[in-house]
């Protein structure tokens, strides 16, 4: 049986278009609306990435950081993440589920009990943000033998060397981060430069499906069709803000700019 | 878990950077795998090289100003009775306090790593000072991350480091203290390793952090080790080395040299910062019984929940507010090579009257706090027994807090 994370890419390709994935924080700005804004963007996504808070990420930048920050004033916990993705997939089962977050989370949870609550309740995929190659070997072992990916990051300062080995021990799917930034930083590197680090990636191994993320907008994603998969978070949890700010439904005005986002690469 | 004889504490990491098999490592996002391989190749190869070592004590001696004073507290040891309480007076440091080791050590690497740009974070607003104070010296450009609330209660050396020409960055996520400060600060080197070094403040971090830290401020024991001797004759059969511990860079800079001395005989001693007299809120990890976690890069014992998010601390001392603690330090502990204990806000300051009263010596809520320890225990002990506290900080900084409290003028 195709794995979901292979068969959103294979759907995808088979339209000629890359897969979208979104990024969103649980619980932001409660559990119910997140769960909402979840179900309604999930028509126009391949993938959904989210987001368990925590609150000191050193590599998020400043959209991702309130929306985070927001969630956990409204008291969300671990379990409330997992509930989360549970009610989601009662609905979307066959939508790809990936979380991300940071180490300190899984480590106080028990790396085992962790993705024990990952199979039971749905969970595809993981990217843990600060366990880099080669550290994460162990870990992401674990999550393969129960069936769920662990995703490497690539960034563009790592090595050619680097490359090959992370490449080699990845699962279904790997990240490339567009630039040097913590995430929602203005795309500063044109995106025929993005791309050209991208197929430099493809090359050593074409089969695996890569995804670039890390300052996508609505202005430049059609700009970089040609990815297997573009990821989108900041300009999304940035519409939730500004919803928030102008008392107006974020379900509603999310659901738009993703629609958008979509239409921009059918 | 063991301590080895005769190799450094800094270097007894296994091949993933873990003290003991499980504090420390580099848990780093993959954009800084690079920048922090870079630093880590440079400074194996520079620490080994002659004329790099000959340039850090030249700067050591000539513009740090070794070696600081190592004084007996004769006023202080009569009144308390017991032990001798001796203090090093790493305030007489060029800047006020041992943060300029660190400082000078990372001005040098970033000079020849060919880099322009230099970032740090800062609590006390020590770190930032002096690393301002390299910068400017050296010929690079600083910029300062120190939390909004720590930028109020440290005005004096706030003033030093725009004096110096660094820009300080004010951080208002959080707790606004040094725990933000180092988040923000990695954060924007995430964003610009390719053109700027990062100093990290203390023996925390990434392991190369750790270890170049430690490098730096190891200074200190080297001297001390040399003064005992010439004090005494010989090193004493008693002595108990007594250190305020936030991150832990001027205790491993004290005791590096004394660790593997027998515990029977230089016992080491660390003070966290216990934060203000019934608030469950504190600073101090090692001694109240923190679980191990994942914080700014290394793990070691962290003040956070059940749920892996990091706690907001208190102490009446910036330097000392911090929720994490050098892996060094963890694995002292376990190893049971170094006590640590805490003291109250309230000790600190009745610490530092106490001592301002009796001995010509001005220390910072820092090491009032390691005072607070010593002014404990000295009484209990007898005469041939020697007390050295590090006095790594001068007390300028805190003058505000001080007038506030004490109502004094300093
Ligand atoms: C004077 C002084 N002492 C101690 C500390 C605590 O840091 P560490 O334990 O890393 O030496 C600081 C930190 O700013 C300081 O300024």
């Amino acid at each position: 049986m195709i794995n979901p994370i292979n068969l959103a890419f294979k759907n995808a390709k088979e339209k000629k278009r890359p897969a979208l994935l979104t990024y969103t924080v649980a619980g932001d700005n409660t559990k119910k609306k997140s769960l909402e804004i979840l179900k309604s963007i999930s028509k126009d996504v391949d993938i959904c990435e989210i987001g368990f808070p925590h609150n000191t990420p050193i590599a998020d930048g400043g959209q991702i950081q309130t929306s985070a920050y927001r969630a956990l004033k409204n008291g969300l916990k671990i379990s409330d993440v997992f509930q989360m993705v549970r009610d989601f997939k009662k609905s979307k089962n066959s939508k790809p589920v990936i979380l991300m977050g940071y180490y300190n989370m899984i480590y106080q949870y028990g790396e085992n009990n962790f993705i024990k609550k990952c199979k039971s309740s749905g969970v595809n995929g993981l990217i843990v943000v600060d366990l880099p190659w080669p550290e994460n070997k162990g870990f992401a072992k674990k999550c393969k033998s129960k069936a769920i990916s662990f995703v490497q990051l690539l960034s563009p300062t790592t090595s050619k060397e680097r490359l090959k080995n992370i490449i080699k021990d990845s699962h279904d799917m790997i990240y490339y981060i567009s630039m040097l930034s913590t995430t929602g930083g203005k795309l500063k590197v044109s995106p025929k430069q993005i791309l050209n680090n991208y197929n430099k990636i493809k090359k050593i191994d074409p089969k695996k499906n890569c995804v670039i993320g890390f300052g996508i907008t609505e202005k430049t994603i059609a700009k970089l069709r040609s990815a297997d998969g573009l990821v989108v978070g900041s300009a999304i949890c940035k519409e939730i803000t500004r919803s928030l700010n102008n008392r107006q439904n974020p379900v509603i005005n999310v659901s738009k700019v993703v629609a958008k986002l979509r239409n921009k690469i059918s | 878990m063991k301590l080895k004889k005769n190799v450094p504490l800094i270097d007894q990491h296994d091949k993933y950077g873990f003290w003991g098999g499980k504090f420390g490592g580099s848990y780093i996002p993959e954009t800084l795998k690079k920048p922090v391989d870079d630093l880590t190749k440079e400074f194996s190869k520079l620490r080994k090289n002659k004329s790099f070592i000959k340039k850090r004590d030249f700067y050591f001696n000539n513009y740090i100003g070794a070696p600081t004073r190592f004084i007996k507290l004769e006023n202080l040891s009569k009144h308390l009775g017991g032990a001798q309480i001796w203090a090093k007076v790493v305030s007489d440091a060029n800047g006020g306090a041992h943060k300029i080791y660190n400082a000078t050590v990372h001005a040098l690497l970033c000079k020849s790593m060919g880099k322009k740009y230099i970032v740090g974070d800062t609590g006390a607003g020590y770190a930032g000072k002096m690393l301002s104070m390299a910068a400017k010296k050296f010929g690079l450009k600083c910029k300062i991350f120190m939390g909004a609330k720590d930028i109020k209660r440290q005005k004096p050396n706030c003033d030093a480091m725009k004096k110096n020409g660094a820009e300080i960055v004010p951080v208002t996520t959080g707790s606004q203290t040094l725990v933000d400060a180092v988040s923000e600060c990695m954060r924007y080197w995430v964003s610009n390793c390719d053109t700027t070094h990062m100093c990290v403040g203390s023996t925390v971090g990434p392991n190369i952090f750790v270890k170049i830290c430690g490098w730096s401020t190891a200074q200190i024991s080297r001297e001390l080790k040399k003064q005992i001797k010439i004090q005494f004759k010989k090193i004493p059969k008693k002595i108990k080395l007594i250190n305020c511990v936030g991150g832990g860079s001027s205790a491993y800079g004290f005791w590096s040299e004394f660790i593997d001395f027998p515990k029977s005989q230089i016992e080491l001693i660390g003070v966290e910062a216990g934060g203000p007299k019934n608030s469950k809120l504190h600073a101090a990890p090692l001694s109240r019984g923190a679980k191990l976690g994942v914080l700014h890069g290394a793990a070691s014992y962290v003040c956070q929940n059940n749920e892996g998010q990091i706690n907001e601390t208190e102490s009446i001392s910036a330097g000392l507010d911090y929720p994490g603690v050098s892996p060094i330090h963890c694995f002292l502990k376990d190893t049971k090579r170094a006590r640590y204990t805490y003291a109250t806000d309230e000790d600190a300051l009745n610490a530092y009257k106490l001592v301002t009263k009796f001995e010509k010596l001005n220390p910072s809520l820092e090491p009032s706090h390691a005072f607070a320890e010593a002014i404990k225990i000295c009484p209990r002990l007898n005469k041939d027994t020697v007390i050295i506290v590090n006095s790594c900080g001068d007390a300028k900084k805190d003058r505000d807090i001080l007038k506030r409290r004490l109502g004094k003028r300093i």
